[in-house]
């Protein structure tokens, strides 16, 4: 089955870069702000969108990220209406991959069929779930797999060569690799280390490799394009929003533009990087 | 309907299962320690030097064997009152007296196994989360004695209104760190110390304070904190030739109640009972998971969990802050689909003259955690016939409560 994941891909491919990941919470600062800057990020240069799914107890995210699951959830933000949200998104694109990320019980509670079939329905193409490691691939994994839907697995420097092919058994789309031991908003490691990672898993893999956490500028997004097949934007973009809202944490007329213009130099980085997608497949 | 296990005793599976309960839902960072942890428990478990060397800390260290006391004054309190109602009977009170463990409650009796566990994995540095500071004062003093880094994390909340233990923790050369996230409160302790745990992977030993959390934790607590039911049931079997009737205590997490519980539940014979917090009732804010809420996951497990439509996880209320969590340990929610156990719920307010009652009755001032047992005591044991033999774990000493009752009972006065 090929999803809209595969299909970048293989046009980056062609292309011969790297791809330029953004993640933003659903319905931050509030549903009709949140479907508008999404909307503006494939034209700012994103290739692939990743939404969280807010959720009241984010144990993998650091203050920026809590925060936005925060102002999510104030602003009325639940699961139904992300992938509403990711409908109305649908409406105009049709080639943009939609991955959601988030934790399990949201999901859990929705109920796994009806939510697989509601986000192939939404047109979401994959799905990241932070607290289901492969131990517990029946849970939602393999369903999500019998559904089309990508389970995108988080690669990290915990995971040792021993362990890697369990991680990448159920894997598709691609593999994301955190490239530090922390939490969102942390920072950056050294590109290096990042290169001979991003080496060490695709012994393992045909699948893209794309890394994540801790990357803010379009120069470290470049340094990361260059030795991956993407390079994954959240915190620095949650972060310019934040800072674009009134006193009262609501969305401003430059809101918008803000996120879209930090994503545009991000993508910029990213689309300046010797190499480009190195995968074989 | 299932059908019945043939023993209660035999969980969890291999990947950490209580039936539907427990598993191993964290984040691929804490997967490989995770994993890590389940093989040095394992080892260590049948290891003869580490059984040794927790048997003699538990003896000239912690104190134990805790006593098996017989509360004679509350047994005839509530004698009286079953009598002035037309009963003719009244159980016999045994109170297992953990708070006369070092350090005040029964936490140092899981922080000692982790601790041990923890030295030889070579960690060494040690995070806690805590909610009445038990768990952490607990950390805090095992570290001091084996020469180990310790943070506790704590919600500002708890920090407030559990101030005595936040000095004895400070003293112990612990560092405090106040969790502002989320609700404040040991949910977030939680939360915050599983951060710190994915970011310093490789020196630091995570030691959760109950029997919650991913596959081991739940387990390996369970074993550490059994003592206390071994215990029981021989010093029961010294007071009066045979096994308990009854046995209750109150659930936070679960693991008090799980260390008296697990040596009985193959015993058909003894009926038990685990408290919940009510908070101001189970119509309004509470902590009662398994009274008022449904399955889910969070924090590394599959449990009753208080939440929302949306899977969002709602705000516990409890006057005693080591019950105020809206999740419970995956094995009660187990014991408690299967029957096995029954789970009842205590308010703020039964809690709060249940504290005075034992206090006056008994010159023993309990955790207001512990209080929430005694509540129900008050209403089972009248209607319990007298040679009905009732065990009551008294999980912890209300010290570090006094300033918090003190001033409830101040403002009640003026
Ligand atoms: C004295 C005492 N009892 C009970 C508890 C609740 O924890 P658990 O249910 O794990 O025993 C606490 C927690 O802080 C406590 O301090």
């Amino acid at each position: 089955m090929t999803t809209r994941i595969d299909t970048r891909f293989a046009e980056l491919r062609k292309q011969e870069r790297s791809a330029f990941v953004t993640f933003l919470m659903a319905g931050d600062p509030d549903p009709v702000t949140s479907l508008a800057i999404i909307k503006a990020l494939p034209k700012a240069g994103a290739d692939i969108i990743e939404i969280g799914m807010p959720f009241t107890d984010p144990m993998a995210d650091g203050p920026v990220i809590q925060a936005a699951g925060r102002r999510a959830l104030n602003a009325g933000m639940t699961l139904t209406k992300t992938l509403r949200m990711i409908r109305d998104f649908r409406k105009d694109d049709d080639s943009t991959p939609i991955v959601l990320m988030g934790y399990y019980n949201p999901i859990y509670i929705y109920g796994v069929e009806t939510f697989l079939d509601d986000a192939k329905a939404a047109g979401i193409d994959g799905l990241i779930v932070v607290d289901l490691p492969p131990e517990e691939d029946s849970e939602l994994c393999i369903p999500a797999m019998k559904a089309g839907l990508n389970f995108i697995r988080l690669a990290t420097p915990t995971t040792d060569d021993k362990r890697l092919p369990a991680v990448l058994a159920n894997t598709s789309g691609f593999v994301y690799y955190v490239s530090i031991t922390g939490i969102t908003g942390s920072a950056a490691a050294n590109s290096a280390a990042v290169g001979e990672a991003v080496g060490r898993i695709k012994r393992h893999t045909s699948l893209p490799v794309c890394v994540g956490f801790g990357i803010r500028t379009p120069d470290a997004a470049r340094g990361i394009a260059e030795r991956s097949d993407g390079a994954v934007v959240g915190s620095a973009l949650v972060d310019v929003l934040s800072g674009s809202l009134d006193a009262d944490g609501k969305a401003t007329a430059e809101t918008v533009n803000m996120v879209a213009d930090l994503a545009a130099s991000l993508a910029e980085g990213v689309r300046s990087a010797k190499g480009g997608v190195k995968t074989s497949g | 309907m299932n059908s019945l296990p043939n023993s209660f005793r035999s969980g969890p599976d291999e990947r950490g299962h209580f039936g539907m309960f427990g598993g191993r839902f964290v984040a691929e960072t804490l997967m490989p320690l995770v994993l890590d942890l389940e093989k040095a428990y394992a080892d260590a478990r049948v290891d003869p030097a580490f059984q040794r060397d927790m048997a003699r800390y538990r003896k000239d260290y912690i104190g134990r064997p805790s006593p098996l006391y017989f509360a004679e004054r509350l047994t005839e309190h509530l004698r009286a009152i079953a009598a002035a109602s037309g009963r003719a009977g009244g159980a016999k009170i045994y109170l297992k007296r953990e708070e006369l463990n070092h350090t005040g409650s029964h936490k140092v009796n899981n922080v000692l196994g982790q601790i041990l566990v923890a030295r030889r994995m070579g960690k060494k540095r040690i995070i806690a989360e805590t909610g009445a500071g038990q768990h952490g004062v607990a950390t805090a003093t095992l570290c001091a004695r084996f020469g180990l880094d310790c943070v506790v994390y704590m919600g500002a909340v708890d920090v407030a209104r559990q101030e005595p233990n936040v000095i004895r923790m400070e003293m112990l050369g612990a560092k405090v760190v106040p969790v502002q996230s989320g609700t404040r409160t040991l949910k977030d302790a939680l939360n915050e110390a599983l951060r710190d745990w994915v970011t310093n992977v490789h020196d630091t030993f995570y030691c959760i304070g109950t029997v919650a959390g991913p596959h081991p934790y739940p387990m390996m607590v369970r074993d550490f904190q059994a003592i206390i039911g071994d215990e029981t049931r021989q010093q029961m079997q010294e007071a009066e030739g045979r096994l308990p009737d009854s046995l209750i205590a109150c659930i936070g997490g679960g693991s008090n109640a799980m260390g008296l519980f697990h040596p009985f539940l193959d015993e058909s014979s003894v009926e038990i009972f685990g408290v919940e917090a009510a908070g101001h009732g189970l119509d309004k804010l509470h902590a009662a998971s398994l009274t008022g809420g449904r399955p889910g996951v969070l924090h590394g497990n599959r449990t009753y969990l208080l939440m929302d439509d949306d899977g969002q996880i709602q705000d516990a209320h409890s006057i005693s802050a080591g019950l105020d969590y809206p999740g419970i340990g995956p094995e009660h929610s187990w014991l408690h689909e299967t029957g096995r156990v029954t789970y009842l719920s205590a308010t703020d307010e039964e809690a709060l003259a249940a504290f005075q009652l034992l206090t006056r009755l008994e010159g023993i001032i309990p955790a207001l955690e512990s209080a929430h047992a005694i509540a129900r005591v008050i209403e089972l044991a009248p209607e319990r016939p007298k040679d009905h033999l009732m065990v009551v774990n008294l999980s912890g000493r209300g010290d570090k409560d006094v300033p918090q009752v003190g001033d409830i009972l101040k403002g009640r006065k003026t």
